[in-house]
């Protein structure tokens, strides 16, 4: 075929050595030389292997590898399931004073800061220095240096086994995690999947430190030591929010500050609200509205065009935000609402991944659909086991992605007691009244804590946590319900053989399913001034919003800080998206132009999953939803948390400015 | 040259992509990964099968275009009406950008989708019209080949409808620092200056965003 076009053309000398050659290679495709000889040449080459074979489509996942009737790479199996315990994050430590220069609302007068002298560098680094001067917007009216509680983090390569070591001790991968610079009591680090707590009316200022190896070399073939650590679903300014052309280089540090102050308190709530419980007749007061009380942050790595790499990689961990200053979400169970507190509460971080024959996390960079790996992991174990007490347990359910979204629901040896969750929170946010559910869909980012009571169990029963959601690629789920089998369980939950039951001082199952918890945001104070429509499609391949491709440079939208906006997202279907906005959350009023009846609809938001198989097996191709831009100014994106989209731009910015700027509503 | 020879003669490195398509079924659901040094990661993600220049030079993609290089790669054909001709036109404009290294540490690539039409020749007359310069070559090739490498760099839909349709493979372009195994995508029509930052961005030495610029 090639030879009959090159006849047509005008030959030079050199193009007839060239149609030789050709035909020849063609020639020993045609030939049809025995498998077994080719495999051997391949083999020996050096050529095949891993992308040979899967190539960009590359998609290892559950349904694929039960039914093994393709050829993908699958990692190692686990066949010493439930051997290791569940990694509970620990909770990151605060210190009096930073080491080093203090803090300051803009740049530190001494951005020169040794971590670590005379003891040896740290990711090749002897000192850090301040990686950028942005002002923090309101510091000194929310206390400045003095209210903060301060925290000292590192990005790090650590060494980390996902398997149970009793199955494969030798296996290790290298995982980039943000790592405590701190003891705690028991002198040990927080790092891994970790926690930090912070509280309502404490401002935390984190001093984040990149120190991932600084020549950037050996990544095991994906990663970029360049960090934008993100607090997602904060109520954050700009300047600490970790946007995507915020990061910092290996060998940087930067203070990002996290106000912890709720949403109106500069703007339409700049009285305060107040909220009153039986304890608090008189009412407990706080700046902003308090039913904007958020509970379950997370916060993760945002660097442009990396996003997907490096949270794989393993920036990950959670945020908790309590709210004793309102007597609500108090971390303490005898308290506020009374929630499963202290080791009771225990955040969960699913993501998936493919590993190679040494436990290595290997990463695709070149698929543009999204990763979809074989081995799921809970907290960075697959299959991991939790000896439970027969009490009440709050757990933090986080799907981390990068690309599969999961239904998480319960299976259990003990056939007489229901498998139903008390949910009580969607995204970062408790909601109105708790709800008894039998399952809980998930898209990447999105976040679900549950109320789970293990006192109706007997000792030694065996409850089983389970992922149930069929994805056969990237580009979403397909909204079938998988049967239960031993590729679905996730984590074992074994309840303890104490026959005694222990002390619970939390409400009781009754409460917690019918209390009042954070009443929906009054939507009728502040009226809709403006309407947009985003438009996510494709045009050649690449993502477009609004036709537009994506551009750092480009700002889509300009709110007016205070005021609140109606904004409908529309997508054609044959993809699914976790559309993610920063800044403030919304209220969903119509999906598929009707009235909203799921209870994750019901609530306040910060991820929406649009698209196929968005709800059940139904697609949505519009989502209206209301949301203010309150309290700061400045740039921040909305994007789809399949990270791999993401990475490839399918993301706009919008800025807030002041009302009398002259781009305001714009 | 009879084939026996020429299967001897020819590198290893060729061979191996001759071998890709056949890769049996079984080996193919047991062979584990495993990641290995950045020489054996590299040599596994780009297939070293030869291709021609729009100079009717042979070279082989990973040894001669992609090693220890930082490149920009996307996938056109010539008679291509649609937005292929405005493509080019916002490449030339990162061509520019990237100045005198292009052709030194910075090379293009834009590899024919249509590799059956697209001979050297016509590439040649393709490269003259629109005066592309040293630094940026076009290529082409077996029609497998070509195949093997849109799959490789991710030019590859899971559903078929959408990857037979080579319009859906246009708009985007690959950039990457093969020996930081740093690698992006982005749309290729959009803004030139920053199509060429992403690349500088990711170098350890190069620039970084101006935030100034960025806040509209």
């Amino acid at each position: 075929m090639f030879k009959k076009i090159i006849q047509v053309t005008n030959f030079s000398k050199q193009e007839k050595a060239v149609e030789r050659y050709m035909k020849e290679v063609n020639d020993i495709q045609e030939a049809g030389v025995t498998r077994r000889e080719l495999f051997k040449m391949g083999l020996s080459a050096g050529v095949g292997g891993l992308t040979a074979i899967g190539g960009g489509a590359f998609l290892p996942n559950l349904a694929q590898a039960a039914s093994s009737k393709t050829s993908s790479i699958i990692s190692p199996p686990c066949n010493k399931p439930w051997s290791d315990p569940l990694p509970i994050p620990q909770t990151a430590v605060s210190v009096g004073n930073f080491r080093g220069p203090g803090p300051d609302k803009g740049q530190c007068l001494e951005p020169h800061n040794l971590w670590n002298p005379g003891k040896g560098p740290i990711g090749g680094f002897e000192d850090f220095t301040e990686a950028r001067t942005e002002v923090h917007q309101r510091w000194d009216e929310l206390g400045g240096d003095a209210a903060c509680a301060k925290y000292e983090l590192m990005a790090q390569e650590i060494d980390w086994n996902f398997y149970s070591a009793a199955e494969y001790p030798t296996f290790n991968s290298k995982v980039w995690t943000y790592k405590d610079m701190n003891p705690n009591s028991k002198g040990e680090f927080a790092t891994g999947v970790l926690r930090l707590k912070a509280q309502y009316g404490q401002p935390v200022l984190m001093r984040m430190y990149n120190g991932l190896p600084k020549d950037g070399r050996d990544t095991q073939g994906f990663g970029i030591n360049q960090i934008s650590p993100h607090l997602h679903n904060a109520h954050n300014p700009p300047e600490s929010d970790g946007g995507p052309m915020r990061f910092l280089d290996s060998g940087k540090w930067y203070d990002y500050w996290y106000p912890n102050v709720r949403a109106g308190f500069a703007s339409t709530h700049k009285a305060g609200t107040t909220r009153y419980d039986a304890a608090n007749p008189k009412g407990l007061w706080c700046p902003g509205d308090w039913q904007e009380t958020q509970s379950t942050l997370w916060f993760h790595d945002h660097r442009m065009d990396f996003t997907a790499q490096n949270v794989y990689k393993g920036l990950a961990s959670f945020y908790t935000l309590f709210s004793k200053d309102i007597n609500l979400d108090t971390d303490d169970e005898t308290t506020g609402l009374r929630l499963p507190s202290g080791k009771y509460d225990i955040p969960l971080l699913f993501t998936d991944k493919v590993l190679d024959q040494t436990g290595q996390m290997f990463f695709d960079s070149f698929n543009i659909e999204g990763i979809v790996g074989d081995q799921q992991t809970v907290n960075f174990k697959i299959k991991p086991f939790l000896t439970v007490e027969r009490r009440k347990y709050r757990f933090r359910f986080l799907d981390g992605g990068p690309s599969r979204f999961i239904e998480l629901s319960l299976s259990s040896t003990n056939t007489t007691v229901p498998t139903t969750m008390t949910r009580i929170a969607n995204c970062g946010n408790l909601l109105p009244k708790a709800q008894v559910v039998s399952s809980i869909r998930l898209g990447v980012a999105e976040r679900a804590d549950v109320i789970i009571d293990f006192s109706k169990y007997k000792p030694g029963d065996v409850i089983y946590l389970e992922n149930r959601l069929e994805q056969l690629n990237g580009k979403g789920p397909t909204g079938k319900i998988l049967p239960s089998s031993a590729k679905t369980q996730l984590l074992k939950f074994i309840v303890s053989s104490a026959t005694a039951l222990p002390v619970d001082s939390s409400a009781s199952l009754a409460t917690l399913q019918t209390q009042v918890m954070v009443p929906m945001p009054d939507r009728t104070k502040n009226p809709v001034k403006v309407k947009r429509k985003f438009d996510f499609g494709t045009s050649n391949g690449a993502w477009v919003v609004n036709g537009k491709f994506f551009s750092p440079n480009l700002i889509s939208a300009y709110p007016a800080e205070g005021s609140r906006e109606e904004w409908t997202l529309t997508s054609p279907g044959g993809w699914a998206h976790p559309v993610h906005i920063h800044h403030e959350e919304f209220q969903i009023t119509a999906r598929n132009g009707r009235a909203p009846t799921a209870l994750d609809d019901l609530s306040r938001k910060d991820v929406v999953r649009i698209g196929d198989a968005a709800q059940g097996t139904a697609g949505t191709t519009s989502i209206t939803f209301e949301v203010q831009f309150r309290d700061w100014y400045g740039d921040y994106p909305m994007h789809c948390h399949n990270v791999v989209h993401e990475d490839h731009a399918m993301m706009i910015r919008f800025k807030i400015v002041p009302p009398t700027d002259p781009n305001a509503g714009k | 040259m009879n084939k026996r020879n020429f299967l001897k003669n020819l590198t290893g490195a060729s061979l191996g992509a001759a071998a890709l398509a056949f890769v049996p079924e079984s080996v193919a659901k047991t062979h584990a990964p495993v990641i290995g040094s950045q020489a054996s990661r590299s040599k596994k993600t780009f297939p070293n099968v030869p291709v021609i220049t729009h100079e009717g030079k042979v070279v082989r993609f990973y040894d001669d275009l992609i090693k220890d290089k930082i490149v920009m790669i996307n996938f056109t054909y010539t008679d291509c009406k649609g937005i292929c001709p405005g493509m080019t036109a916002n490449l030339k404009r990162v061509y520019k950008e990237f100045g005198e290294r292009m052709g030194k540490d910075v090379f293009m690539y834009s590899i024919s989708l249509k590799p059956e039409h697209d001979t050297p020749a016509i590439l040649k007359a393709y490269t003259e019209m629109h005066k592309i310069q040293p630094g940026w070559t076009f290529l082409t090739g077996t029609k497998a080949n070509i195949e093997l490498l849109r799959e490789h760099l991710g030019y590859k839909f899971s559903d078929p409808g959408l990857d037979n349709d080579k319009s859906q493979h246009l708009g985007v372009v690959k950039f990457g620092i093969e020996s930081l195994e740093r690698w992006g995508m982005a749309p290729a029509l959009g803004d030139a200056k920053y199509l060429a930052e992403y690349v500088r961005w990711m170098e350890p030495n190069g620039s970084r965003p101006v935030l100034a610029e960025l806040l509209g």
